[in-house]
């Protein structure tokens, strides 16, 4: 008798302990912590703070800074960061749990317009008070959602000492790598550079134009994005409803001139991934490789000396070419969590202001992480192509903005990408193209909007 | 006296971890699904409901609609060829060759394998070769069509196999003996006498195909990622030639801001598919199905 009593207490206590164990996490999130719009009460020392990072190749950085953080104040700041490619979908699963993110990003007015919902006004917060500039900040309704944290700047970065081997010998019609401004220029260059690779040793003037999903887009976004900049310059607008697609003949030269004077056949850049140009680049097998500021601690780390490398812009033929300069812009912008408790908040809105004007916050990130950072406090950063970019704004040139992020939608971005794949491989035509480009845009804006 | 009534409340007693776990995890997701896919939500607690707005767009989505036909025709290819295949592999390793279970655990260890580096790996493969004649998986339809099949065909039919063995050797050596007494030829002897014992092993395998290729994500995912596409003249939207019901799914989930209702439907829709092929399979093999 007591034995079976035994027994069946016991069993009763493992069902009892799995069920128990199944259960925790499956909890719905509660709506007594969801207070929408606290931001101006809560105490941040009882907040803790919840970042999920998008930058994967930052995160060891984030961590550290986190720690410090921790350290200094006693506040608890957890950094996840989600794999390459996987945010929004990470951030969706995220925002559903008990433990929300406290603070996230979105990428400009379209990612925006997924999660506004989600963010805090933050106008009266310290760290907008920080921006150098007001136009750092997303803001919408006389409300500002987002907060830029890092400026990047991307052109076509190029190997220094190769491309003055080209200015130095026989055959080169461009004596100096100054006198390239103009895409009639950068097409001579970059055709004599193929024509003549053996005797300078590489394999082609550009890096293979990957379309593999790891370096797609270079192309379907950021270059992408220069056609849509000359456009809206036109009209003197910042977004649209309906692409007219004016330079997209210009969108096609560059093109075509990236995958004529490449390292590969166009058909095998389907395949090519985002890796392979880096190395091709940084083994100094081509000459031109179209990235971004974020490149710099690859390429360093792969041997490159900052001596070894430049960034010109990205000349289409279009506008004026002459004081044309990087493309240059954000598509990180912090939000806060607004349905986070209100201690969480203050202690978010705390973190952030931390990381952009102390001096632990803001060297991290300027030496460990290479960010430019929009903000009063910030240290000069080592970034050699921000230093480009530095100088060629103050000789007065234009730098283009970043346009892309008014793309309607991931699958307009696909589209082009795919097009782009086809045409450069010869199963597809222009066209298309210019179809997903054109139309694609009218019926992914109406289908995001609708 | 005592005992059964005990015995019942110790079966309810360890039933209930995975009672609770199957209800958790799976039939409360499975009616909040159903419901969100009548919503506009951006996170599953923010739902708004709005009727049968998201099935109108699930139906007007021409990606949908072709990822539907493509996955049809995937599915009817992937079941027949990994059947035959597993079959024949399995017959042929009952025969009694020397080193039969070597070779069982080789056909065997594909299974084990995760699916998105499956995917990778066949993708290198099949690059590999196709780049000597200038072309990529992810410009041709078939190429990636067919990738699909044999990759599909390598991974499952192992798996098949040992059911199929299992089959075979269940099969009482007597009824052999039987038919060849009353004249039965080596053909016979398969078509009368095998295959009927064989039903519920051919039930099982073909159910667990048809399902596995219907649902097929990883590999499709891996593998193709949809390439090519085709942009449609008058909206300019892509739709991806190799793109199957589940990557669809997922795709138009993430697609914008409005469009993860319209994902939800079309795995609704998704759902009541799969269950009425399933079902209607078990129907007619299970009719065939002999008693010992």
């Amino acid at each position: 008798m007591k034995k079976s009593t035994f027994k069946r207490a016991a069993a009763l206590a493992v069902a009892g302990m799995m069920t128990a164990t199944a259960l925790v996490g499956c909890g719905e999130a509660s709506s007594s912590n969801a207070k929408d719009d606290s931001s101006a009460a809560g105490n941040a020392k009882n907040g803790k703070v919840y970042y999920l990072n998008f930058k994967p190749e930052q995160d060891k950085a984030w961590q550290a800074l986190a720690k410090k953080y921790k350290d200094e104040t006693g506040v608890e700041v957890t950094v996840k960061t989600a794999a390459e490619g996987t945010y929004e979908s990470t951030l969706t699963a995220e925002m559903d749990k008990d433990n929300a993110p406290t603070l996230f990003q979105v990428n400009g007015p379209v990612g925006l317009a997924n999660w506004k919902d989600y963010c805090a006004d933050l106008s009266s917060s310290d760290i907008y008070k920080q921006l150098t500039s007001k136009d750092y900040a997303l803001e919408e309704d006389g409300k500002v959602y987002g907060i830029a944290y890092v400026i990047e700047t991307y052109g076509i970065i190029y190997n220094k000492t190769l491309l003055q081997k080209y200015c130095d010998s026989d055959f080169a019609s461009v004596k100096k790598i100054e006198d390239i401004n103009s895409f009639d220029k950068l097409k001579t260059v970059a055709d004599e550079i193929q024509k003549n690779k053996d005797k300078l040793g590489v394999k082609g003037a550009f890096t293979s134009a990957g379309m593999d999903s790891s370096s797609d887009w270079r192309f379907k976004t950021h270059l992408a994005n220069l056609p849509i900049y000359f456009e809206y310059k036109d009209k003197g607008i910042t977004s649209t409803d309906a692409i007219e697609g004016k330079y997209l003949d210009n969108y096609k030269k560059i093109w075509d001139l990236y995958i004529t004077d490449s390292t590969c056949d166009p058909a095998d850049l389907a395949s090519k991934k985002g890796t392979d140009a880096e190395t091709e680049f940084t083994s100094g097998e081509a000459v031109f490789f179209q990235n971004g500021s974020w490149e710099y601690s690859t390429v360093t780390e792969a041997g490159m000396k900052d001596d070894d490398l430049g960034m010109l812009p990205i000349y289409i033929g279009a506008g004026d070419e002459a004081n044309q300069g990087l493309c240059t812009g954000s598509e990180n912008y912090w939000c806060v969590n607004s349905k986070a408790s209100a201690d969480d908040q203050a202690a978010t809105l705390e973190f952030m202001n931390w990381c952009v004007t102390s001096e632990t916050g803001t060297k991290a990130l300027a030496d460990d992480m290479g960010f430019v950072i929009p903000f009063k406090d910030a240290k000069a950063a080592t970034n050699v192509f921000v230093k480009i970019d530095n100088e060629l704004t103050a000789a007065g040139k234009t730098p283009v903005s970043w346009n892309f992020t008014t793309m309607p939608s991931e699958d307009w971005k696909n589209g082009v990408g795919t097009a782009l794949t086809q045409y450069a491989a010869g199963t597809g035509d222009w066209d298309a193209v210019k179809t997903a480009f054109v139309q694609g845009w009218k019926t992914e804006y109406a289908k995001a909007n609708g | 006296m005592f005992r059964k009534p005990k015995r019942k409340i110790y079966f309810l007693i360890f039933v209930l971890p995975t009672l609770a776990a199957f209800l958790i995890g799976f039939v409360y997701p499975f009616f909040n699904g159903i419901y969100l896919s009548f919503c506009k939500f951006r996170t599953t607690s923010d739902a708004v409901f709005i009727g049968f707005g998201n099935y109108v767009k699930a139906f007007q989505n021409e990606g949908f609609l072709h990822s539907f036909w493509f996955t049809v025709l995937f599915v009817i290819v992937s079941v027949v060829l990994i059947n035959l295949i597993a079959f024949f592999v399995a017959y042929a390793l009952t025969l009694g060759i020397r080193g039969s279970n070597v070779f069982r655990t080789v056909f065997f260890v594909p299974n084990l394998v995760g699916g998105i580096i499956l995917g990778y790996i066949w993708q290198y493969i099949f690059n590999g070769i196709l780049q000597y004649y200038g072309t990529n998986l992810a410009l041709n339809a078939n190429f990636g069509f067919w990738g699909l099949i044999i990759l599909m065909c390598w991974q499952q039919a192992g798996y098949m196999m040992i059911i199929y063995i299992a089959g075979f050797q269940s099969v009482p050596h007597d009824l052999y003996e039987a038919a060849k007494i009353d004249g039965a030829g080596k053909r016979q002897l398969l078509t009368n006498v095998t295959l009927p014992m064989m039903m519920p092993s051919i039930t099982i395998c073909t159910f667990l195909t048809l399902t596995n290729s219907f649902k097929l994500f990883d590999q499709n995912l891996a593998l193709t990622g949809g390439a090519p596409g085709v942009v449609s003249q008058a909206t300019g939207t892509t739709v991806y030639q190799t793109e199957m019901m589940a990557l669809n799914i997922y795709n138009t989930f993430y697609a914008n801001q409005n469009s993860r209702g319209v994902g939800q439907a079309e795995g609704v829709i998704f759902f009541v598919i799969v269950v009425i092929i399933a079902l209607v399979q078990l129907y007619f093999t299970r009719r065939k199905e002999v008693q010992q």
